[in-house]
């Protein structure tokens, strides 16, 4: 109970900085859960996050396999919630202000202007991404593979992750 | 693909104007004459034009498909459903919303379902939206997370994710190139582009960072053109 509350306001103070997402404050998370509570080890740390990367849902909701981890069902709940109150809470006055001020040329700027830098925040995580699964050429090529199929084809994608999955059983990736 | 530039053609909200077509699924599109799945034009949005969800229900089990979907990573389904199949939001929307999504704090796709979900139904949209996102994948994740408690070492698991990690990376490329491809052909936003992914992909600085230098000057230059 204790490390569940401790972990809630330490997810809730990150999850008020996690700017640009909560992949962002994976650092200090690492190094409060780890290092300072030491209820994960590290490489629990990291397979905890590649198993989240990789199921379904926001990327995000790795917090709440890692609370789970740490401190069992009220740990899940004190992550999750920690970081998705600040989140919601910016969301909301967010989305006030844009019901309001729609059309005004603040907001026009605003959302013209870093429509293209959230782009370029986009091509970086792809890039991380790749960089982060290619252990040699064959994941680039899966990758590539995938770009190609899911631009040219109307393939559900889910087929393509399925073929994933097994290349991967394979040993092939 | 097509769709980036389907997105543009049905953008502008003159075009839909008093148009109050109800289309059935897998019929062509009124406006581009492409077959697209399940396209209802019943409820043009007085800010950008498109059609939107009917009610807060049809957006939690939208958001739960895509959030079921989402294996590796959320915005390729977010794109491919929400643009693609239901045609709610447009390309240039969803680059907007990302943007602000990424400014505020949290989960980039999170605060954009919120704030789609609430630009259709209020606070009973907003909360559809996320509701839909997480609880499955929630359910999943703590299966996985037990799983992974039992059974610590999981090659065969392991394994998988790793190949489905590849081809989500590849999926997230994908919806990139084609949103890129919305971008106005000007100089000025494809090298903000640049910069973003230099900043964060090549020099591995913090997003806050590069998002605090490029923000000023993006928005001067979106301003001056006004």
């Amino acid at each position: 109970m204790a490390q569940a509350v401790a972990l809630f306001w330490h997810f809730l103070l990150l999850g008020c900085i996690a700017v640009g997402g909560v992949s962002t404050v994976m650092p200090d998370m690492h190094r409060y859960v780890v290092d300072e509570l030491q209820l994960v080890s590290s490489r629990e740390f990291a397979d905890l996050y590649a198993l989240a990367q990789a199921a379904p849902g926001p990327n995000a909701l790795w917090v709440t396999i890692l609370g789970l981890h740490a401190a069992g069902g009220l740990g899940a709940i004190a992550t999750t919630v920690g970081v998705l109150i600040p989140a919601t809470t910016f969301s909301y006055v967010a989305s006030l202000l844009q019901a309001k001020h729609a059309d005004s040329p603040l907001a026009l700027a605003f959302r013209r202007g870093l429509a293209p830098v959230a782009l370029g925040f986009m091509l970086a995580s792809c890039w991380l991404l790749l960089r982060a699964v290619g252990h040699d050429w064959r994941s680039y090529a899966v990758a590539f593979a995938a770009v190609g199929v899911a631009t040219k084809t109307d393939v559900n994608p889910l087929w393509l992750l399925a073929i994933g999955a097994v290349l991967g059983i394979a040993g092939l990736v | 693909m097509s769709a980036g530039k389907e997105g543009r053609d049905r953008g502008t909200p003159d075009k839909f104007g008093d148009e109050r077509v109800t289309q059935g699924p897998r019929r062509g599109c009124p406006y581009t004459g492409k077959r697209c799945a399940g396209v209802e034009y019943h409820r043009p949005m007085s800010v950008s034009g498109s059609a939107g969800p009917r009610s807060p229900r049809e957006i939690f089990l939208t958001f739960a498909r895509i959030g079921l979907s989402g294996f590796g990573g959320v915005l390729f389904w977010i794109r491919r459903v929400l643009i693609q199949e239901k045609r709610w939001i447009t390309d240039e929307e969803l680059l907007e919303g990302l943007a602000i999504g990424q400014i505020l704090p949290g989960p980039n796709v999170y605060n954009l379902s919120f704030m789609l979900g609430h630009r259709w139904f209020g606070l009973r949209g907003a909360f559809a939206a996320i509701g839909g996102l997480l609880a499955a994948p929630i359910v999943i994740l703590v299966i996985l997370g037990l799983l992974y408690r039992a059974y610590s070492d999981v090659a065969v698991l392991q394994h998988a994710l790793r190949g489905m990690a590849a081809v989500a990376a590849g999926l997230l490329l994908a919806s990139a190139v084609g949103m890129a491809a919305t971008l106005p052909r000007r100089l000025v936003p494809w090298l903000f582009m640049l910069l973003a992914f230099a900043g964060v992909g090549l020099m591995r600085w913090p997003l806050i960072y590069v998002m605090a230098m490029l923000a000023p000057f993006a928005m001067y230059f979106a301003w001056r053109r006004q």
